[in-house]
């Protein structure tokens, strides 16, 4: 059979069509993946739920929730945040692997939209977290938690859960191309796990000193779940400081900054990725 | 020059990194329809070269043209008409062959239909059709070769680079990979093959170039390269360790030139211009002298030879 070479697109919006549509391919080879490993796809949806349990049942006697209130409503819009940041693992996972392979090569030789690889890789990621989300909020709803300020709300507070999520994706691309090298996992824990803990995900920072409170404070993952507390209703957000104050605000600013630095640096990595 | 005749033409290309030079001036052409081989060392720029001609690397100097098309100025038409095959396979483990090559159909931009029905012919010809479902890291090293040379040829690329296709696979996994070349090549695909095995550019390649340290420093066909070596070699492999001296003056004396004597397979060699009276010679010669000779022959030079002889250095494969 003799194959036609398809014509290469002119207009802008014929360029926009040809990166969509690459750009969904590369989604559906992600989508694939999740087909064929179904018990992969099954554990990495659940470790966050035994999180839940452990901290909820097991420490959660221990810590106590500043102003009161029930520590697994506290808890929950911490979790949901984790989830978000340890997306960071896979994201990297999945880029360094390709690098490493040859695959990103591979593409890059082909006449792929040059944003394809990673828009059609951010798109798979957040729909894996908008699983890995709905697993968690049923999980929150089994163990008491609730929210109570509306549809509205809780729908806003999931969506700065998904911003940070897509901002931190955006530094798990970068940092895959730029590594290139699916070992090189131990490094990106030894980064994000100081990220999540030092974090008001678990602890009110007002039950810290001082000085480790004001860097909790700053985290820009507390910024998220401060927000998210407030908007779901639960309890253990606002403080004295002008960032406790600003949660919201601070839930776009650090994501929107991320992007700002990670985005840009991700499509030039990609572009003139040269060894 | 006309292009046209040539799949590939390079001209002066340079590349540093750092302080290194990884090509520097180097220039090649491809005739349409033969099989080129690059040849040299680890580190000589092979890579490099073949990262410029498939548009990964931007050169920081000189210019090249695959299949008409300049790789800085038109990198999307030359990356439909080119297929690369890396060092490693570049397919989807997890995916199954035939997830991957209609994945890669679909970023060729071929219709749904057609990337499929494409598939199940590559599958079928490079003897992948009976692999079902089952997921590519399940595959041997041969036959995820196979399935990324079928990766590459969705297009039906006019010319296909070859990055080192066979390091790293068995014998039998190397002659898979080699009789689907030969019948890409049979097909009126153009190939620019890199390797480090000498064996390889000899069995598949219609024209090589020896590379080294970022430039082409011989170029020809196989037999043009031996040439170079000065025609034919003899060679005497003699029975006892202590009588090699003797046996190498005299095959000095015959050849004109100083032998070449390997202590460790007893062997004495070099070049001879007439092949018959220099044989007959050494027969009467050796038996004269009492030499016992267990082997002697009259053979064309190895590629290993030329290398030895171009470079001033022996080649990895046979330093190992």
């Amino acid at each position: 059979m003799t194959i036609t070479v398809p014509e290469i697109p002119r207009t802008p919006l014929q360029r926009l069509r040809w990166a969509a549509v690459d750009g969904w391919t590369i989604t559906r080879r992600d989508l694939a993946h999740w087909a064929r490993q179904p018990g992969l796809v099954a554990v990495g949806l659940l470790f966050p739920v035994m999180i839940v349990l452990m901290f909820g049942y097991l420490f959660g006697g221990g810590i106590s929730v500043p102003g009161g209130g029930n520590y697994r409503e506290f808890l929950m819009p911490g979790m949901f945040a984790m989830t978000m940041v340890f997306g960071i693992e896979a994201t990297f996972t999945a880029v360094s692997t390709d690098a490493a392979r040859g695959v990103t090569d591979r593409f890059r030789s082909m006449p792929m939209a040059g944003s394809a690889v990673v828009v059609g890789r951010s798109a798979a990621d957040m729909l894996n977290s908008v699983a890995g989300l709905a697993v968690m909020a049923a999980c929150g709803l089994a163990v008491g938690w609730q929210w109570h300020n509306g549809v509205g709300d809780a729908l806003l507070a999931f969506g700065l859960l998904l911003l940070l999520r897509f901002a931190l994706l955006w530094m798990g691309i970068y940092l895959g191309l730029a590594v290139g090298n699916p070992e090189a996992l131990m490094a990106v824990q030894i980064l994000v796990w100081p990220l999540g803990f030092l974090s008001n995900i678990y602890a009110s920072p007002e039950s810290m000193p001082g000085w480790l409170g004001a860097v909790v404070e700053w985290n820009p993952i507390s910024a998220t779940v401060a927000a998210a507390r407030e908007l779901f209703g639960n309890p253990g957000h606002g403080g004295d400081s002008w960032v406790a104050d600003h949660a919201l605000l601070m839930a776009v600013v650090w994501p929107a900054l991320f992007l700002a630095i990670f985005v840009p640096l991700s499509i030039r990595r990609y572009r003139r990725l040269s060894r | 020059m006309n292009s046209t005749n040539f799949a590939v033409v390079a001209e002066g290309l340079r590349k540093r990194y750092g302080d290194k030079a990884a090509l520097d001036g180097f220039d090649l052409t491809v005739s349409s329809g033969t099989v080129h081989g690059l040849l040299g060392p680890n580190g000589a720029g092979k890579t490099t070269a073949v990262r410029i001609l498939t548009t990964l690397l931007h050169a920081d100097g000189g210019r090249a043209e695959v299949a008409g098309f300049d790789v800085a100025r038109h990198a999307e038409q030359v990356r439909y008409r080119i297929g690369l095959l890396g060092q490693q396979a570049a397919v989807d483990e997890i995916l199954s062959g035939r997830q991957n090559l209609e994945m890669f159909g679909r970023l060729y931009h071929l219709p749904a239909k057609v990337a499929k029905r494409r598939a199940g012919e590559l599958l079928e010809r490079f003897g992948l059709a009976d692999t079902g479902t089952k997921a590519v890291k399940q595959y041997s090293g041969g036959m995820r070769r196979r399935l990324d040379l079928a990766a590459t040829m969705i297009l039906a690329p006019q010319v296909l680079f070859l990055d080192e296709p066979t390091t790293g696979l068995d014998p039998r996994g190397r002659n898979e990979v080699w009789s689907a070349v030969r019948g890409l090549v049979a097909g009126g695909t153009t190939v620019l093959l890199t390797t480090q095995y000498l064996d390889e550019a000899d069995q598949l390649a219609d024209q090589i170039s020896v590379i080294d340290t970022g430039r082409v420093i011989a170029a020809g066909t196989p037999d043009q390269l031996k040439s170079t070596l000065g025609g034919d070699r003899i060679d005497v492999v003699a029975h006892h360790a202590d009588q090699l001296p003797a046996a190498a003056a005299v095959v000095a004396r015959i050849a004109g030139v100083e032998a070449e004597v390997d202590p460790d397979t007893r062997r004495v060699s070099a070049p001879v211009q007439d092949r018959v009276r220099a044989l007959t010679d050494l027969v009467r010669e050796l038996g004269d002298a009492g030499i016992g000779a267990e082997d002697i022959a009259i053979r064309r030079p190895t590629l290993d030879e030329v290398f030895l002889h171009l470079t001033g250095r022996p080649t990895e494969e046979a330093t190992v």
